[in-house]
């Protein structure tokens, strides 16, 4: 292997860390807010990819009928769960959340679509689609066992994973995608020629960070995110809504993971199932950080990425497996440091 | 006038076993009432039902509304302000973002008027001004309590409910924090105080109930209860573990 190889290597590496680093953030934050283990993670990014795809190829992708089906579903969980206090607003409130909402998009995407959408509007449009399914899944699967163990809310995790890979399968069909990028220059370095997408990925990946722990560390709303982690306890005795934070959580979960998806699937082939291996790369980062430090999570992150892109080089048959090993001694370490991550409850 | 909050027949029962037991309270606007006992009375378990951590049976009013069906947060909208014994802080944020997040239910207001709260909260605690960015975990027992209370303060509460707000501290944190809980009363905030320092709450407070086995068996305006022989009776013992024998004999000459 020369320099520019290795030069090529790095590059790629930086180009998947950046999304695994996203994900490995998204699951940090779902995690300590809610203590649910995001395995359905994987998913937003192939649905993110899929419908993305599926927009730019000129059809109105299946997930649109998913977003329509679960927003009625939360809707009637909602009714339910708040049954006791509901008011005229509240009901009216609830509707325009999980039916109206659903249903304005799904009629965006019938008039959008016939005229072949740009770049930017099917991306967009895909993130529509997307995101609102992660706090309809909040509110139909996770948030009536809320006080549930830890454990209780990771096989249902599980489920909801399964679930939505079945969906998947039924939604986009067997085959994979590949959709345009942002752009398709290439710069030239000297020896390096970088593409305009990686570019694209790095940037986006970077500013969403920027803008995430500028969220968290300046608004009130981000603060009470970050309290209802710390402290479930306290943040009930100052009004803080725990089941209003999951929802948030979530929310910007589905965001994250349909805007990975719509940033690599023009850099490689995307299946319905390809969500969970991804996902699982940003857990691994996710879990060096102890699943509870966001920047040693993204540092890690961009490691894994490192660390794939040479296995892939040197092994490629057995990438998936170095990349996995790794966690092991990063495991060993943590449990004789100290006792890692517990159950509070 | 009708009182701030109103018990009457409360029961609280954890696996059918009765911790609090058909107790019957009021806490009128702008009053110190404290309720004391001894460990394990049910003090702790009574302040939890009224802010609807814990499930009870019978009514309870606050403020002319049942608070029947209302979950935490919603009681909080209301006005009710818990300070736990256990504070409950956010240990890895500041201490000027435990106070914001205290005044989390007047969000809307913006920020300035959360501000204008907080100077106010570091006026009582001016310990709290010099702590302002150092973060929660990190403060003494005092100061978490006095942060604890703050951050109750901030959501500019109709009722405040400490429980055992002295316990654990040194009695200089003590005196510091009973003049707090005096000073809060002239600023129109009625105050219940769970104490099992009995002498120190009914010292403060206007009005007193004596919690045993989580049954009220006496009440009256604080400055009789301390002076009956049964209350005495009840903690002379305490009294003297903690050496405020001799106080007391001083307050008598």
């Amino acid at each position: 292997m020369d320099f520019s190889i290795a030069l090529i290597l790095v590059q790629d590496g930086i180009v998947n860390g950046a999304i695994y680093a996203l994900l490995a953030l998204s699951l940090v934050l779902v995690f300590t807010v809610t203590r649910v283990v995001f395995i359905p993670q994987g998913e937003f990014v192939a649905y993110g990819a899929l419908t993305y795809a599926g927009l730019q190829a000129g059809q109105v992708p299946g997930s649109v009928g998913l977003l329509c089906v679960l927003g009625a579903a939360a809707f009637l969980a909602s009714l339910w769960a708040e049954r006791h206090q509901l008011g005229a607003g509240r009901v009216a409130r609830l509707a325009a959340g999980t039916l109206l909402l659903p249903a304005a998009i799904a009629g965006l995407a019938w008039l959008v679509v016939p005229h072949h959408p740009g770049v930017v509007v099917s991306a967009l449009l895909a993130l529509l689609i997307v995101t609102p399914v992660a706090p309809y899944l909040y509110r139909v699967a996770f948030r009536p066992i809320a006080h549930a163990s830890v454990l209780v809310l990771l096989i249902v995790a599980v489920g909801v994973h399964l679930a939505l890979t079945g969906l998947g399968l039924v939604f986009f069909g067997p085959e994979g995608s590949r959709a345009d990028g942002f752009t398709d220059a290439i710069f030239d370095f000297g020896t390096v020629s970088v593409a305009g997408q990686s570019l694209w990925v790095v940037g986006l990946a970077a500013a969403l960070m920027a803008g995430l722990s500028l969220f968290f560390g300046r608004t009130l709303t981000g603060k009470a995110l970050r309290a209802t982690a710390v402290n479930r306890v306290g943040a009930r005795l100052v009004g803080i809504g725990i089941e209003r934070s999951g929802e948030i959580a979530f929310i910007l979960a589905g965001a994250v993971g349909a805007l990975s998806g719509v940033l690599i699937v023009s850099l490689t082939t995307i299946y319905y199932d390809t969500g969970f291996l991804i996902g699982l790369k940003g857990f691994t980062a996710a879990i060096v950080g102890g699943l509870a430090s966001y920047p040693v999570a993204a540092l890690a992150a961009i490691g894994v990425g490192v660390l794939e892109s040479f296995a892939s080089f040197w092994a490629s048959a057995f990438k998936e497996v170095i990349v996995f090993t790794a966690i092991i001694p990063v495991l060993l370490w943590f449990s004789l440091r100290h006792h890692g991550v517990e159950d509070e409850e | 006038m009708s009182a701030l909050l109103e018990l009457s027949a409360v029961t609280v029962a954890y696996g059918g076993i009765p911790a609090v037991e058909d107790v019957t309270l009021s806490v009128a606007a702008g009053t110190i009432v404290s309720v004391v006992g001894p460990n394990g009375a049910g003090k702790s378990t009574l302040l939890g039902a009224v802010m609807g951590a814990l499930p009870a049976r019978g009514t309870l009013r606050f403020d002319g509304r049942d608070l029947a069906g209302m979950g935490v947060e919603a009681r909080v909208q209301a006005g009710l302000s818990l300070v736990p014994e256990q504070r409950e802080l956010f240990a890895t944020m500041s201490v000027a973002d435990n106070l914001l997040l205290g005044g989390f239910r007047h969000r809307r207001e913006g920020r300035a008027a959360l501000a204008r709260e907080m100077e106010k909260v570091f006026t009582l605690f001016p310990r709290l001004a010099e702590r302002r960015d150092q973060e929660a975990g990190t403060l003494s027992g005092g100061e978490r309590q006095m942060l604890a209370m703050g951050r109750a303060l901030m959501a500019r509460p109709a009722l405040l409910m400490l429980d055992e707000p002295s316990l654990g501290l040194a009695p200089l944190v003590v005196r510091d924090i009973l003049r707090a809980i005096r000073e809060l009363r002239s600023t129109g905030v009625a105050i219940l105080l769970v104490e099992q320092n009995a002498r120190a709450a009914l010292k403060i407070s206007d009005y007193g109930y004596v919690i045993e086995t989580g049954r009220i068996t006496l009440q009256g305006p604080s400055r009789d209860l301390a002076a009956d022989r049964r209350v005495a009776e009840l903690y002379l013992g305490l009294a003297r573990q903690t050496g405020e024998r001799q106080e007391e004999d001083g307050n008598r000459q």
